[in-house]
This record gives C-alpha cells, sequence and structure tokens, in this order.
C-alpha cells in the first residue's frame, strides 16, 4: 500500500452530509479480517448495496454507483467527516476503493491520524470553499481539482486556490515516505533514558 | 513555585519523552509520548501484530500490555468454542490470532473462560491496571473511560497500536484542554448518562475536537466512580479524544485493594502522588462551558448521532430549529428512524432493551436496572438483553441475586462482552427493529443493518422494558 503522497488531480465523488461516522464507511462486520485488503467492497456498504450486501443489488442513486463520479477518486464530504470508532479500516477501505484523498470543513480526531498514516490525504477547507465545491460538482460532475501537498494548495474549480492546513510532520512523511514507526524506532535512546527515570507502576502480568 | 497548572498538563508533562518541536529544523515535529497501559483487544490488533512481525520487531513492555476478548465474543451462553468455530469461523480465526500474537510476545492474555475477562474499559479499571496520573491507551475510541480515575486516556489506531507495541510510546500533538462543568445536584432518575448525553447535545458530536475534556463541578463530584466511567466513555462522542475527571476520595477508594493497584508502601507513596495531580487553582484551560445539573431531565436520542438527543418528555426538533445546512443531514436521520419532526418519543414502542457496552455494563448499572425490573415482568414480546461488561461483574451479579431479578422479569442474562453495542458477535436488531439501549452509538446500522436506536440510561431502558414503550422512569418508579 502506497503511503506517500504528493500532487493529485481528479475528479470528486460528492458526499453532502454531516457526521458521516466510520461505521458507516465500514460497518462492523468487516472487522473480522486479520489483514488490511479486501475492506473495498465494504466501503459505504450499507449505502452503496440494497440491504448492505455487496453481492446484492447497487442502489443506483449513491454516489458511489453513479457513472459520472464512478472514476472520482477525491471524496467530497459533509462536517466532522470519520467520527466514531478509531477502526483504521476506514481509511484502509477508502483506500482500497482508490480514494487519495477526502476533502471536509472538519475531520474526527482519529480519523484524521489514520488517514494521514495511510497515504489518504485529508484536506480541511472553509465553509464557502466547500459548499463552491459541491456547487461545481452539480453543475458539472466532471469538474476536476488539484491538490498539491507540498505548496498545501487546493485549486479551486473557477480558478484560483485555497491553501489547506495539514499536519507538518505527517505532510513530512507523504512527501518524501518516512515510516513514522521507523522515526519511533530511531528514538530508542531517548526513550531508554525515559523508562529508566521513570520505573513502570505496573506490571500485567501480575494480576 | 511553579505555574498553576491543569489535570492533563500535569499527566501530560509526566509524560513527555521529546517535546513537540521548537527548532526550525524540527518544526511541528510531535511530541513523543510515554505510554503506561496499553490494552489490546481482538479485533484492532492483528494488522499491528504483523507489522511487527514483518520488520522482526519485538513488543517493548510486554509487562504495560494487557490483552482481552470482547468485541466479537459470544454472549449466548451456549454458544462453546466448537460451536462458535461453526457459527462464525472468521471471527474464531480473529480469537485465535489474537491468543497466537499474545503467546508469541508473552504479552497477557484475558482468553474466552478466564474469570478476569470482559470488555476492555470495564476490565481496566475493575483490576486496578487504570490508575491516576497514567497515560492508558487501546485501540478503540471508548478508551476515554479510563479517564475516569484521572488518567489520560484516549483511542488509537491499528498503526499506532503497532508503534506503542514496538516502541511504547507515541507521536502526539498536544491536544488543547476543555473544562466542561457540571454545577448543582442531580434530579431523582437523572444518572451520568442524562449528564453526558446533555454534554454532547449542547456541544455537538464535533464539539470537542482536538480538546481532552476535564469534567468538573459538584453534580460530577457526586458520582460514584462507575458513573464518572460513564460520562468520561462517551468523550469521544462529543469529539473528544480523552475525558477526564481528577481524582479524589473516591477515586481512592475505588482503587484501593484492587488487584493490579499499589498496595503497601507503594499504596502510601501512590495516594502522595495521586493527591497532587487535580488541576491547580487558577490554571486555565483552553475553553470551558458550564451546565446546571440541577436542570437536566432524563435524555434519550431520536436521531442517528449521539448530539441528537432530548430530555424524554420533549418532542423530536422542527425543521425550523435545525440550521439551514444541517436539515438534509437531519431529514436524512429522521427517515432513517421513521420519526417526524415535532414528534414525542415518549410512548413509541419499541422491540428491543440492550442494557450493556462499555457505557453502561458495570455491577451499578445492572443494580439501576434491577431496581426498576424487580418483582416486574417485562412487557410482551419484548426482547430485553442484560450484557454484563465482565465476568466479575457477572458472578457478583449472580451471587447477590440480580441475574435472578433479570431473570424472573423475562430478560435475557447473557455472558460478558461487547454484543448488541457493536453487533459483531451475532447479537443484533433485525432491520427496521426500534431499541432503547444502554451504548454509546446510534450511528445507522451500528446494531445491526436497518436498526434504530434511542440511547438512554439503565434507567430507562428499565422502564422502557416494562411498557414496552419509551418511558419516562419517574412514571414507572412513582
Ligand atoms: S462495548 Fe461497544 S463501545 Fe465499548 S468497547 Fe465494546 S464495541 Fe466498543
Amino acid at each position: 500500500m502506497s503511503r506517500s503522497f504528493t500532487r493529485y488531480t481528479g475528479t470528486m465523488a460528492p458526499l453532502p452530509i454531516q457526521n458521516i461516522d466510520t461505521d458507516q464507511i465500514i460497518p462492523a462486520s468487516y472487522l473480522k479480517v486479520t489483514d488490511r485488503s479486501g475492506l473495498a467492497s465494504g466501503l459505504f456498504s450499507r449505502w452503496r448495496y440494497r440491504d448492505g450486501d455487496p453481492e446484492g443489488e447497487p442502489i443506483s442513486d449513491f454516489v458511489l454507483n453513479r457513472a459520472e463520479h464512478g472514476e472520482a477518486r477525491i471524496l467530497l464530504a459533509g462536517d466532522n467527516f470519520g467520527c466514531g470508532s478509531s477502526r483504521e479500516h476506514a481509511p484502509w477501505a477508502l483506500v482500497g476503493y482508490g480514494f487519495r484523498a477526502v476533502i471536509s470543513t472538519s475531520f474526527a480526531d482519529i480519523f484524521r491520524s489514520n488517514a494521514l498514516k495511510n497515504g489518504l490525504l485529508v484536506v480541511p477547507v472553509a465553509e464557502d470553499v466547500s459548499a463552491a465545491l459541491f456547487d461545481a460538482v452539480a453543475a458539472n460532475p466532471a469538474t476536476e481539482v488539484t491538490i498539491d501537498l507540498k505548496a498545501q494548495a487546493l485549486s479551486l474549480p473557477g480558478g484560483g486556490e485555497t491553501n489547506f492546513e495539514v499536519d507538518p510532520f505527517a505532510r513530512r512523511c507523504l512527501l518524501d515516505g518516512t515510516d513514522q514507526l521507523g522515526y519511533l524506532l530511531n528514538q530508542a535512546s531517548s526513550i531508554q533514558a525515559f523508562e529508566a527515570a521513570n520505573p513502570a507502576r505496573l506490571d500485567t502480568r501480575s494480576g | 513555585m511553579s505555574a498553576p497548572r491543569t489535570l492533563f498538563e500535569k499527566i501530560w508533562r509526566r509524560h513527555v519523552v521529546s517535546p513537540e518541536g521548537v527548532t526550525a529544523e524540527a518544526e511541528g515535529l510531535p511530541a513523543i509520548v510515554y505510554v503506561d497501559l496499553h490494552l489490546v483487544h481482538e479485533v484492532t490488533s492483528p494488522q499491528a501484530f504483523t507489522e511487527l512481525v514483518e520488520r522482526g520487531l519485538p513488543v517493548r513492555r510486554p509487562d504495560l500490555t494487557l490483552a482481552t476478548m470482547d468485541h466479537s465474543t459470544p454472549t449466548d451462553p451456549s454458544i462453546d468454542d466448537a460451536r462458535l468455530r461453526v457459527l462464525d469461523p472468521e471471527g474464531s480465526a480473529q480469537l485465535d490470532r489474537l491468543q497466537a500474537n499474545c503467546e508469541r510476545y508473552g504479552i497477557p492474555l484475558y482468553a474466552m473462560g478466564d474469570e478476569r475477562r470482559g470488555i476492555v474499559h470495564v476490565i481496566g479499571p475493575e483490576l486496578g491496571a487504570t490508575q491516576p496520573g497514567m497515560t492508558v491507551v487501546c485501540g478503540d475510541s471508548h478508551t476515554s473511560t479510563h479517564g475516569a480515575v484521572g488518567a489520560l486516556a484516549f483511542g488509537i489506531g491499528t498503526s499506532e497500536v503497532g508503534h506503542v507495541l514496538a516502541t511504547q510510546c507515541l507521536l502526539q500533538h498536544r491536544p488543547k484542554t476543555y473544562e466542561v462543568r457540571v454545577d448543582g445536584r442531580l434530579q431523582e432518575g437523572v444518572v451520568a448518562k442524562d449528564i453526558i448525553l446533555a454534554v454532547i447535545a449542547r456541544l455537538g458530536i464535533g464539539g470537542g475536537t482536538g480538546h481532552v475534556f476535564e469534567y468538573t463541578g459538584e453534580a460530577i463530584r457526586a458520582l460514584d466512580m462507575e458513573g464518572r466511567m460513564t460520562v468520561c466513555n462517551m468523550s469521544i462522542e462529543g469529539g473528544a479524544r480523552a475525558g477526564l475527571i481528577a481524582p479524589d476520595e473516591v477515586t481512592f477508594a475505588y482503587l484501593e485493594g484492587r488487584p493490579m493497584a499499589p498496595s503497601g508502601d507503594a499504596w502510601e507513596a501512590a495516594l502522595e502522588d495521586w493527591r497532587s495531580l487535580p488541576t491547580d487553582e487558577g490554571a486555565a484551560y483552553d475553553r470551558s462551558t458550564t451546565l446546571d445539573g440541577s436542570a437536566l431531565e432524563p435524555m434519550v436520542t431520536y436521531g442517528t448521532n449521539p448530539g441528537m438527543a432530548i430530555p424524554i418528555a420533549g418532542a423530536v426538533p422542527e425543521d425550523e430549529a435545525i440550521e439551514p445546512e444541517k436539515r438534509a443531514s437531519f431529514r436524512k436521520a429522521l427517515d432513517y428512524m421513521a420519526l417526524e419532526p415535532g414528534q414525542q418519543l415518549q410512548g413509541k414502542p419499541i422491540d428491543v432493551v440492550f442494557v450493556g457496552s462499555c457505557t453502561n455494563s458495570r455491577y451499578s448499572d445492572l443494580v439501576a436496572a434491577a431496581n426498576v425490573l424487580r418483582g416486574r415482568k417485562v412487557a410482551d414480546g419484548l426482547r430485553v438483553l442484560i450484557v454484563p461488561g465482565s465476568d466479575a461483574v457477572k458472578r457478583q451479579a449472580e451471587r447477590d441475586g440480580l441475574a435472578q431479578v433479570f431473570v424472573d422479569a423475562g430478560a435475557e442474562w447473557r455472558e460478558a462482552g461487547c454484543s448488541m453495542c457493536l453487533a459483531m458477535n451475532g447479537d443484533q436488531l433485525a432491520p427496521g427493529q426500534y431499541a432503547v439501549s444502554t451504548s454509546n452509538r446510534n450511528f445507522e446500522g451500528r446494531q445491526g443493518a436497518g436498526g434504530r436506536t434511542f440511547l438512554a440510561s439503565p434507567l430507562t431502558a428499565a422502564a422502557s422494558a416494562i411498557t414496552g414503550r419509551v418511558t419516562d422512569v419517574r412514571e414507572v418508579l412513582s
């Protein structure tokens, strides 16, 4: 799985719903996997298929089932995207499906952190920008935007661009492919020093 | 004298291995934060262990790690291991995987049949493993529960589970602080669950994003430890990754003598330390809000997120009461719930009552429900599940006759686990069914595809079990 991101240009799939929780992104019935793959078919499955069953009939008016949005790799979603459960299966499913980025006015903390660790860029935008993007996609589903992580800039359909915030460390990791666990492992001497100065107050093996 | 600090700041400072980047070169680098206790369960850990195996890494501190099985385990007492393998091969495989991973790395595991097993956020405090001043993490968003003892506790994703397994540390930016003050004394029939539902309704489900809540005020102080756990548990439903309550004599009395709590001289030393943790006079929070606890009523949710809650005697809001840009989502929620704007919830017929989950499955929750159900019968045709949060809670309830109260009333008395809170284990609503649930999430399909959830307290759930309708407990008790 690629965990890097530099720049992407493409169309958007609009999902103008607020507070989309991770249970909707990937329902609990998909959480019995022991690896990260195979989750794409479960993505939004309760909204995407009749009775939530990927073998069953697709719900034709759900955005991912509409021909004009079938190729979109940027999700344009309502406020507070990714709230609820901490399941990293949510970004795994979005990435597995092919999404590269999610644009919203805000993201839940744990989802944001999980997404950025999986090469899925979260792009927070102001309310007026979000509204303009939804309007542009409604008027023309082929509307493209460019997300440039290095410049932290999102091109706007009518011309111009807007800057967005991203955690600087996550940005660095995405741009140069730094692996966060590798970074932490390199701090072993500080961790050891901390442990020496702060003896454990618990031994879980003693219970 | 150092500057006055909040409880959060004190815990944070004690756990910083290296601070957030301040030099130009390190600008924006997150802090490295040490984790005192890492709780693990079957659903969010397998991929993290795989990462360790692939990189050939050991688990740094198995002695600070504790695993249990809870999310997908059966609560039907007739399902044994052999039957589970047939009924749910994927779920069994996941349990096997946890067992194998724990054996490989020497992590203590409370597997099926172990007397210490239970929902991860019930057993942590119950065993005395979560203690004031600690940092506690788990691959589960309701880790915030442990904040009730005055620990900084928050949920993490699976990549981070891997980070903690390998390094006992996390990369974190320091969150902001948010004081949630609840003054006054609660009225009869109003309990911890109503406080937190009212808080979330007030702040909105994204209201605490980027913050850690600290709950203060007379109404919070007056709660027992299990009530405090209920409040902290749902911090995440207000968008805050963690919720804290300053430790006090109630906390110490709760912890004393628990298996993993310090004892003897270590207990005395710990007490002295813990007493220094509460927020100093004059310390500043980044934000604050105050609620009048004496004005709170029993709360119930009507929509598809926990912020969509109303006093039980109230009505679903009218369209006009909702901000225009939120109306489409509001309508979508009501369509899903098959409710109308302005509709009363009280008296609404229901199909299922679920008393359980890491929010409300502790002994005192069961006592509250049993006090309402004692000598009464559940309504005809209603399914009532009572699911204790841990094996220890279950045994105590059986010893003390609570279980018998439930069985006599016509409820199902189950094995400990997450059960219908997330409906991974076969305990679930049928499409279209309504449930009054003591759990924490009323998201679409959370308790089973097409199922509709009204979140409420154990008192409201028990009262509704008797009538088969959404019921104000004060009417049943009066
Ligand atoms: S009871 Fe529900 S919320 Fe709590 S840990 Fe289990 S699934 Fe999560």
